[in-house]
């Protein structure tokens, strides 16, 4: 029985290991392979070249910045849709009559597509005729139009705003699963023992939603981490690079300057940042489950 | 709620509202954008359009290529839908009901495939795509969204699944049904839901995909929407009320299945986190 089981099932697998495997897995080795090589598909070139590339990438100062900013968006951005995602799934974790409707509305800026938003930012942003800045000025909070796009301190923080604009419903939808999950017999009790809000907050919610809030952290911050779409489409990784993330300039690399050796090997780059932030976050969660097991 | 007092209730409704302005406000202004004649796009006040007009609208599609990238987009994601359904069912049968080592590990690498950069294995795909001579066709775009997408799959299909109690499985097999039966008499029906959900979620993110479809489409044959709006074409600037009328069509009808099935998405995103 159990043989028959495991043959019938390595047979319905096979479609979906064979596409994962020939088509995700395969390419990662490729992809090494390339970033070994100096390699212009255009002129047919491709030649070994060992760990040059590599010795290339540690010089190349538009790597570390690109590296820099890939960071900074990340860290701020997801810090940013953390507190916000919490205080909304708070502010929503109660019965009214419109809840449906409110969470779909959540739902809206996070699934349409991020070029079409990319594209609406980049007309709020406008500096002559953008609504964000004629609102800032009729409301006095600014005196002259902001250059939200072309300055280079205040490019990346535009970019990281539609981010959080796009992503800050996700982490709240997901947030309020996690707080239903909490019984309400705990908060009665709470209020009854005299205490505060805040005291809730921290005692209660905060500690039971800890394993769902860093279950989001690791899934918002890889997900920010390869960002392409709405940075590269709202202002290309201008102005000055400033904007310029590990997926734009791996990108240009490989499609503007059509260099694919080098390109792959900021490729293999960015997959190292990757594995290190999961394996940070995954030490994080090991810890997490572990002494939930052990209680 | 009716023990609120009149101070916490209007706060309350003030937060509400500024949520809601929040998430959908950016939205409102790209529909008034796409009614404003051209003259007014440039002056600001007024804020709501003194002449409404349906020129931008009319534009798209007469002046551009819209309605074939439309097409493409639509076949694209319908295809992508199909198939991983199809592959991921399959494969979720298998990993819900059935006894064989490696669930997990399986489970494991679908989950780490979904969270990787896509960037970084897109030279590798370009250069098997242009091997198979496959560039600028629908097929390409299909092939790496099946790819991309069947981790969602797996995890949302297994995780229905699971929740349908495996004794059907094993009475199935008493009364003498094969496994292929009870898989498309019993299993499939009884998981519709979670089929609507992954259908859904895969259109969407099919839809929706930008950087596979940059680099493998260069002409109208096989762009889809993403990257036709990237792209908008101007001459000397952006023609920004053609482009708002464009991303209203392009939003309005997600926005449309999100209200009618948001519930099945909520499902499906929460499906693999919170439960664990």
């Amino acid at each position: 029985m159990k043989s028959t089981d495991a043959r019938l099932s390595y047979l319905l697998l096979a479609p979906a290991l064979f596409i994962l495997g020939s088509m995700a897995l395969f390419p990662i080795l490729v992809v090494i392979w390339l970033s070994l090589q100096r390699r212009l598909p255009i002129f047919n070139i491709a030649t070994f070249v060992g760990v040059e590339n590599y010795h290339f990438l540690v010089l190349d100062a538009r790597f570390w910045n690109s590296l820099v900013n890939t960071l900074y968006f990340t860290t701020v951005s997801v810090v940013l849709e953390l507190i916000l995602g919490l205080a909304i799934a708070i502010l929503l974790n109660r019965p009214f009559v419109a809840r449906g409707w409110m969470r779909a509305t959540l739902l809206i800026p996070w699934i349409i597509p991020t070029v079409v938003s990319a594209r609406m930012w980049e007309w709020l942003y406008n500096v002559e005729f953008g609504i964000l800045n004629y609102l800032l000025i009729i409301m006095g909070l600014s005196k002259e139009p902001l250059n939200w796009l072309g300055s280079p301190s205040w490019a990346i923080h535009a970019a990281i705003f539609m981010e959080v604009w796009k992503t800050t419903p996700f982490a709240a939808i997901l947030f309020m699963a996690g707080l239903q999950t909490i019984p309400t017999e705990l908060y009665h009790a709470a209020r009854v023992d005299g205490a505060t809000s805040w005291v809730v907050f921290r005692r209660i919610t905060l500690p039971l939603l800890r394993p769902v809030i860093l279950l989001v952290l690791l899934f918002r911050t890889l997900d920010a981490f390869r960002v392409f779409d709405a940075v590269y489409v709202l202002t290309g990784g201008g102005p000055a690079n400033t904007t310029e993330t590990l997926s734009i300039y791996t990108y240009k690399t490989l499609f503007q300057t059509l260099q694919f050796g080098y390109g792959s090997t900021l490729a293999v780059a960015m997959f190292g940042c990757v594995i290190l932030i999961s394996l940070v976050y995954l030490k994080l969660l090991g810890r997490e489950y572990w002494r939930e097991l052990a209680r | 709620m009716m023990r609120w007092s009149p101070f916490k209730k209007s706060s309350f409704l003030f937060l509400l509202f500024a949520t809601v302005i929040f998430c959908v406000g950016p939205i409102v202004w790209q529909i008034v954008t796409s009614l404003k004649p051209d003259a007014e796009l440039t002056l600001l006040p007024p804020i709501l359009p003194e002449k409404p007009t349906l020129d931008h609208y009319v534009t798209v599609f007469r002046e551009q290529p819209f309605s074939k990238i439309i097409v493409n987009s639509l076949v694209v994601a319908s295809i992508t839908t199909l198939l991983c359904l199809m592959i991921g069912s399959l494969a979720s049968f298998a990993l819900a009901w059935l006894d064989f080592k490696g669930k997990g590990v399986i489970l494991g690498i679908a989950l780490a495939i979904s969270m990787f950069p896509p960037v970084a294995i897109v030279s590798p795909l370009y250069l098997i795509i242009q091997a198979l001579d496959l560039r600028d066709t629908w097929w390409a775009l299909v092939m790496t969204h099946t790819t991309f997408q069947l981790p969602l799959t797996l995890w949302i299909l297994t995780s229905f699944f699971q929740e349908i109690p495996g004794e059907i499985y094993k009475a199935a097999q008493i009364d003498g049904c094969t496994p292929f039966q009870a898989f498309y008499k019993i299993l499939l029906p009884l998981s519709a839901p979670g089929l609507s959900t992954a259908a859904i979620l895969v259109f969407i993110f099919s839809w929706n995909e930008f950087l596979f479809a940059l680099t493998f489409t260069t002409t109208e044959a096989s762009r889809t929407i993403p990257v036709g709006i990237a792209l908008f074409p101007g001459v000397h600037e952006v023609p920004y009320g053609d482009m708002a009328a464009a991303s209203v069509i392009v939003i309005l009808p997600v926005i449309l299945v999100t209200l009618i099935f948001q519930r099945r998405i909520v499902e499906g995103l929460t499906a693999g986190a919170v439960k664990g």
